[in-house]
């Protein structure tokens, strides 16, 4: 068995099943590149799942019910209704906790999903946001599972208008000053001033595009906050506004939209309401500073946390050659010579980790729980990076020493539930070819106990890496 | 069966204590205890400790504004200019005890608004950018004679901050409600990862702080999986018996996220108000359980930026540049508000937004740090804040 098999399957993929290796190895480089349109039908896991229109709107109506109580001042109801908007979302969450979980540890398609990941944590919402538990997973199948092997632009833009970031970056009653309810709230000398909230706008540059040494200034970012003014929820509205559009789906707000010709980063946007945001959009999407940004992200999550600067050269040239057509990056980037050299230059992550154990063990996780505790206490709940950065993508940020304690105590936890199911030596042999190293062989073929044998297969160096 | 102990002394690292042959000189109170908190997203200055008493304060700040002392739900009356957030009480009654300081219109060096940037450059320490590798207290610690298996500072988090990072050993520890590995299995991992610096630093260091807990009988049964208000007191009570155990640090760092008030940030209640008091409860629970140690120890509650200082379209702030930071503890010399205050006029802003920094947060870190920890001056301008002889440290922060 080559080593190329094992990279394929562990660095690429989300870990290898017992079998995986044999079949890989007919084609490691085909194997990947077949699965980047991903399965021809969707997982059922994934199917079953509402879509995020469908559980705003419970939301919605729940928080209505809520409101309409408190104005009647009937005290004793109302905790009834909180308690039922905690369980539906909890409910929500683990349901797509439990697919997400169980369509990764199951896939075939383990490169495609692995770039599912990598781009939802790119676009990343995060839960510690109300209302997001309810819909983060929902996100990533409805505006990114369907759009990481296509143009740049079309994934960038499915993320930004979908109700999950217009709704954790605040954009959905951001106003501007000259639109007609601007002008007319302002006139009005009331109290409160409406107007813009910058912040979508700003890690759209920052974060999703150029990159903070991107190119832009502040006032780039205040004039593209003007631009996405009215990009927002249909139904979203309390108080009686915004009431317009379907209930949880994208909805542009004339009335709100800054109107006039934009200028950023010396470009000029004469365009009419939601065709200006697009088009700078478009733009940034084949902006230099885009390509090098995402380039260098990608070889960051697939090579080495300090990629090679050949390799990213290489990956920003066919990003701008093709104008961002994601499937011919990749194509450049497993096709590298570079990405196969070393086969343990990424330290896992939690979320690595524990993919990649379920994946060994052969095993789909049938209770959420087990898998958001897990990652949790590792310090990867799952879709809760606690900023719109997203996880970080190296060992520095992994490698805290309890993070590690805590892994060898899940080894251990899950060593025991298999128990003297499967023989570690040959596990390894299986899941790790020719990556598993003499020295981890021999410790864990000395072990006392089966047992024990799994917990230091799992904690090895060799299976911590990928 | 070996304890924990056993095997880092079968490691032979455990009971190695190193001094530092460079730093002779420098007579560290080794009873000096040192407690960062770092609030991630932005945390805003002008709400923590409000200008009241600025006459353009109520015009710029609008429907943020806070009642004035006195008031209902007013404001803690500091001076005649600031008054601390009504949410933070437990903060108010250590500055009301002369062990509390609030340093306003305080900024890194950092100018930009990224938040991601703007905490790199917090915490590693550098005169503005985000690129260099390794945080300013881990290169504080050389003179405070740590090693591996004998680390001075933790972080309370499973992962180690950028501003803990570095060459020093540092440890970390989260509570778990995983089963522990049995000894036999620790052992034939260390055995395993010998030749792997990566894995065998880290779990010496691992088990240090685990042996340091499990002498701490409720620690490990503490259950944090509830992200609930809970949980910052339970992590401060934590970090307090750290740093009150024998052998153990004497540095610690906290995080806490969620400061970013974009949209309906609240006055007296609301969002942040809700985080405030959190944060008050977590730093009460601090001091009740640090006890005595406490009259040793110095807290800074920093963040990365502050916000802008009128109300965007959406009753919240965007990222603004100068904020406020909080000291606590009784080593402080407190009681006092530091602030060189620019003002809230139109001119007086940061690039016609922000409050304007006048003060330094590197000098007030140095400060501390100095009088504090006896870092010698020589280490913290150029070694643990490159390039920083202009950043005077700030004096007479700490009870002499």
């Amino acid at each position: 068995m080559t080593m190329k098999s094992a990279i394929a399957a562990n660095r690429f993929g989300l870990g290898a099943r017992p079998g995986d290796l044999e079949t890989i190895e007919k084609g490691p480089v085909v194997w990947l590149l077949d699965q980047l349109q991903g399965p021809s039908r969707q997982a059922g896991e994934l199917r079953k799942l509402p879509g995020s229109a469908v559980v705003l709107q419970e939301i919605d109506e729940i928080r209505k019910a809520d409101r309409e109580m408190r104005e009647l001042a009937t005290a004793e109801a109302a905790p009834d209704i909180v308690k039922q908007y905690g369980r539906t979302v909890r409910g929500h969450f683990s349901a797509q906790s439990e697919a997400r979980y169980r369509v990764a540890a199951d896939s075939d398609h383990p490169f495609h999903e692995r770039l599912v990941h990598f781009w939802s944590n790119h676009f990343a919402v995060s839960v510690d946001k109300n209302p997001l538990a309810a819909i983060a997973g929902l996100y990533e199948n409805e505006a990114i599972r369907s759009n990481i092997s296509g143009k740049f632009a079309d994934l960038l833009i499915a993320c930004e208008q979908h109700p999950a970031m217009i709704m954790y970056l605040d954009n959905q009653r951001s106003i501007g000053p000259n639109s007609t309810l601007g002008r007319r709230a302002n006139r009005g000398q009331r109290k409160r001033a409406v107007g813009l909230n910058e912040n979508l706008a700003r890690e759209i540059l920052e974060l999703h595009t150029l990159g903070v040494d991107g190119g832009y200034t502040q006032a780039d970012v205040t004039t593209f906050a003007k631009v996405i003014t009215g990009w927002s929820i249909g139904g979203a509205g309390n108080a009686g506004r915004f009431l317009e559009g379907d209930p949880g789906t994208f909805e542009f707000r004339e009335s709100i939209h800054e109107p006039g010709t934009q200028q950023i980063m010396g470009n000029r946007y004469s365009q009419k309401g939601l065709q200006q945001g697009k088009a700078v959009l478009r733009d940034l999407a084949i902006h230099p500073s885009t390509a090098r940004f995402i380039a260098t992200k990608l070889a960051r999550h697939f090579v080495a946390d300090e990629p090679p600067a050949a390799l990213v050269d290489e990956l920003v040239a066919t990003y701008l050659e093709s104008g961002g057509e994601l499937s011919e990056v990749y194509e450049t980037l497993v096709g590298a010579d570079a990405v196969w050299l070393e086969p343990h230059s990424k330290y896992k992550s939690p979320h690595d980790f524990v993919i990649s154990t379920f994946r060994a063990f052969d095993h789909v996780p049938d209770r959420a729980r087990l898998v958001v505790g897990a990652l949790d206490t590792m310090g990867q709940a799952p879709f809760r990076p606690g900023s719109p950065a997203g996880w970080p993508d190296t060992a520095e940020h992994w490698g805290g020493a309890d993070a590690l304690y805590k892994r060898i105590e899940w080894s251990n936890t899950v060593s025991r539930v298999v128990g003297s199911r499967v023989n570690p030596v040959d596990l390894g042999d299986a899941i790790l070819g020719a990556t598993f190293s003499p020295e981890s062989r021999k410790a864990i073929s000395r072990a006392e106990s089966n047992v024990q044998g799994l917990t230091l297969l799992l904690a090895s160096p060799d299976f911590q890496r990928r | 069966m070996l304890s924990r102990r056993d095997i880092l002394r079968a490691a032979g690292i455990g009971t190695i204590a190193t001094s530092l042959p460079g730093w002779a000189l420098a007579k560290p109170d080794s009873d000096a205890r040192f407690v960062l908190i770092i609030l991630r997203g932005a945390a805003d200055g002008l709400a923590i400790a409000a200008p009241y008493g600025d006459a353009n304060y109520r015009k710029i700040r609008g429907e943020l504004s806070m009642p004035a002392p006195g008031e209902d739900d007013g404001l803690l009356r500091l001076d005649n200019t600031f008054g601390l957030h009504p949410s933070l009480p437990g903060v108010y009654a250590q500055y009301e005890k002369n062990q509390a300081i609030v340093v306003h219109a305080l900024a890194s060096p950092y100018r930009s608004r990224s938040h991601f940037d703007g905490q790199d450059v917090l915490e590693n320490g550098a005169a503005g950018t985000a690129s260099l590798r390794d945080g300013w207290l881990n290169r504080a610690l050389a003179p405070l004679g740590g090693s591996l298996g004998n680390e001075v500072a933790i972080a309370m988090a499973q992962n180690t901050p950028l501003v803990l990072r570095g060459n020093n050993s540092v440890t970390s520890w989260a509570p778990s409600q995983l089963p522990d590995a049995d000894a036999s299995t620790l052992r034939r991992l260390q055995d395993m990862y010998a030749d792997d610096e990566f894995f065998a630093t880290r779990l010496v260091q691992a088990l240090k702080s685990q042996e340091i807990a499990d002498s701490e009988s409720s620690m490990g049964e503490m259950k944090l999986r509830n992200r609930n208000s809970q949980q910052q007191r339970l992590m401060m009570e934590a970090a307090a018996r750290f740093l009150t155990a024998e052998d153990g640090p004497r540095i610690a760092v906290l995080e806490s996220g969620g400061w970013d008030t974009h949209a309906n940030q609240g006055t007296t209640s609301g969002a942040l108000a809700n985080k405030l008091a959190g944060l008050d409860e977590g730093l009460t629970a601090l001091r009740d359980q640090l006890g005595e140690m406490w009259s040793k120890t110095v807290v800074a509650v920093v963040t990365e930026f502050g916000r802008t200082v009128a109300v965007n379209g959406t009753r919240g702030t965007d990222h603004g540049t100068a904020s406020a930071a909080i000291l606590l503890g009784g080593a402080v010399k407190g009681g006092r508000v530091i602030a060189d205050w620019p003002g809230l006029g139109k001119t007086d802003l940061f690039e016609n937004r922000d409050l304007m920094p006048t003060s330094d947060m590197r000098s007030m870190f140095k400060g501390i740090m100095s009088d504090h920890l006896s870092v010698p001056d020589s280490l913290l301008d150029n070694t643990v804040f490159p390039d920083s002889v202009t950043a005077r440290p700030m004096r007479d922060l700490i009870r002499s």
